[in-house]
């Protein structure tokens, strides 16, 4: 559905988009991740036609959104960074615009806007004008704005920003459900969106891509991804290093925390691959020597230290000018 | 959807926003007051002793519309910008001249709306003699050309700036630039310095002598042609400025 190919963009001297290319087919959710300023909104105004690419091509739905602009941002459903609506007009005026704008008239444009009004819980507010409404509700007009026409695009630009944790919760499972028939692209600076949503995440660094990965393969490239965490008493830590260093598979053990009568350890694998092995082993280990095991998991990897290595190795490399 | 019915749409939208707010209500009292107070007072209209609307009324719209107007269009782009609908606008199936023609058309029905208050001038004036009816149709219409031609300009110059009160003050100077070039005082002035055939030129330039000719009861195709162009090309502008407002420069 939405075709992204070698995108640029430059501010006078500056390199806000350099050279981004993917593709989003309908049924998947793509995630945008990336540090402040590394050019996410740029990226997706440019997909949105609202800023023309210095060079590069967005395609949506098989329509060039330079030479076929209309018909492209037809299909489109965009929420903006920072949720702009019109403040002099209630909620309920500013959908009915939108909709009429999407070439919605009569019962169906008073169906449809109803149908977001549920959908986005604006029922208590429909009435009030859009500049008296709190942070939260404006944010959710204009995400209501973006679903009016149903479309098979949706560009959503932190589609949870400044939401309370119910409301967030109901957007992430409204993307995910609308995810499964539409083409959705969403940047969020929240990385548990990303495995709470997303079927593929990019991670873009001063204007390029620098992962391209699904959430399970991204907490693969961390360090912790495949580690075992144990805890367990009736042994000090230093003898229980000792003990599983020499275990089949392992290729290291730290101690997390010295503590006086409980031994908490990580065991690294050797490789990635081992999934349950090192746990089992780990676990025989622990019984053979009469220790009591407290705990015992294998990390899945954590997001944060992920996004973390991947966007400050970049940064290191060339600072920001 | 068709580009009209877009366009239709959002001069709804922008009309119903100027009245959903008390700034209009301000802006018409204002209007009327200040209509009245030329044309009564300061116009001589009774003085004058003939029951005629045109020069005491219409002889003050090009200096009263010179604030009024850019008061009254000075939001139009500048609040897009400022609030960020602009991007929101502009990835709805909306081309960027729907966009401006539909937010011209709205600010100058709403100055149409404002200039047809002033009906009960035309009633007083009625009652106290039997007026040229054709005269203060013509008026009327040069009057609303003119208010469009400032508003155009108006418009340019609030695509330019998120700031209202700049928008405001650089229309407020090209539009009285566009008066001065034909206003006697000033062309007096230049023609001790420049050729007479320079001076002419350069005087059909304002908006001046192109108004007097509705005032007088002609139609004259060249002056609308005139006020057209001014808009034409100022909308023009606005488009421009718009692109490369999206561009980034
Ligand atoms: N209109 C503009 N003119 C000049 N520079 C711009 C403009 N818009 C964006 N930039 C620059 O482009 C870079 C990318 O900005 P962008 O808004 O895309 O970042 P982002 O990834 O969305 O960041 P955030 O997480 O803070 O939203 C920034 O350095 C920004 O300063
Ligand atoms: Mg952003």
């Amino acid at each position: 559905m939405i075709k992204v190919d070698n995108l640029k963009k430059s501010f006078g001297a500056k390199r806000a988009v350099d050279g981004v290319s993917f593709t989003v087919e309908r049924g998947e959710v793509l995630g945008f991740l990336g540090p402040n300023g590394a050019g996410k909104s740029t990226t997706m105004r440019m997909v949105t036609g609202f800023i023309p690419p210095s060079e590069g091509k967005v395609s949506v739905g098989g329509f060039d959104m330079l030479e076929q602009p209309l018909p492209a941002k037809r299909l489109i459903g965009y929420l903006p960074e920072n949720a702009p609506s019109y403040n002099d007009m209630t909620v309920h005026g500013f959908l009915s615009f939108t909709a009429e704008i999407r070439g919605m008239t009569g019962d169906t444009k008073k169906k449809a806007v109803d149908r977001v009004v549920e959908m986005c819980f604006l029922e208590s507010v429909i009435h009030q004008s859009v500049d008296t409404l709190s942070k939260g509700y404006r944010h959710r007009t204009c995400f209501a704005q973006s679903i009016i026409h149903d479309p098979d695009v949706l560009v959503l630009d932190e589609p949870t920003d400044g939401l309370d944790p119910n409301q967030k919760h109901e957007v992430r499972s409204l993307i995910r459900r609308m995810g499964e028939k539409k083409a959705i692209i969403f940047s969020t600076h929240i990385l548990e969106e990303v495995d709470a949503v997303c079927s593929r995440a990019i991670i873009i660094d001063r204007g390029r891509i620098v992962a391209n990965w699904t959430p399970a393969q991204l907490r693969q490239q961390s360090e912790l991804a495949g580690a075992v965490t144990l805890k367990a008493t009736g042994v000090t830590s230093e003898h229980a290093q000792e003990r599983l260093r020499t275990a089949a598979g392992v290729k290291n053990v730290s101690v997390v925390q010295k503590l006086p009568n409980l031994a908490w350890l990580r065991v690294y694998p050797a490789s990635k691959e081992m999934n349950g092995a090192l746990a089992r082993e780990v676990a025989s280990v622990a019984a053979s020597q009469g220790w009591k095991i407290e705990e015992l998991h294998t990390e899945e990897g954590r997001l944060d230290e992920v996004f973390r290595n991947i966007t400050m190795t970049d940064t290191n490399k060339a600072p920001q000018s | 959807m068709n580009g009209f019915s877009t366009i239709k749409t959002i001069t709804r939208r922008e009309l119903g926003s100027y009245f959903s707010s008390p700034v209009a209500y301000v802006f018409i009292v204002i209007f009327l007051a200040l209509c009245g107070i030329f044309t009564f007072l300061l116009g001589g209209f009774f003085e004058r002793g003939e029951a005629s609307l045109v020069r005491p009324f219409f002889d003050w719209h090009p200096w009263l519309y010179l604030f009024l107007v850019p008061a009254a269009g000075m939001r139009v782009w500048a609040e897009e910008r400022r609030l960020g609908t602009l991007e929101l606008l502009l990835t709805m199936p909306v081309t960027p001249w729907q966009a401006i023609v539909g937010k011209f058309l709205a600010s100058w029905l709403f100055l149409i709306i404002a200039l047809a208050l002033t009906f009960p001038t035309v009633i007083t004036v009625c009652y106290l003699g039997k007026p040229d009816m054709g005269t203060i149709i013509t008026g009327y219409l040069g009057s609303a050309l003119l208010a469009g031609a400032y508003l155009a300009v108006t418009c340019m110059t609030s695509a330019m700036t998120r700031n209202q009160v700049i928008s405001f003050i650089v229309s407020v100077v090209i539009c009285f630039f566009l008066i001065a070039v034909g206003w006697p005082p000033v062309t007096t002035f230049f023609s001790g310095l420049l050729p007479d055939r320079l001076v002419d030129l350069i005087s059909t330039f304002s908006v001046l002598p192109h108004f007097a000719g509705f005032q007088r009861g002609v139609i004259d195709s060249r002056d609308v042609v005139f006020f057209v162009s001014i808009m034409g090309f100022a909308l023009f502008c606005t488009g421009v400025i718009i692109r490369n407002i999206r561009s980034g420069h």
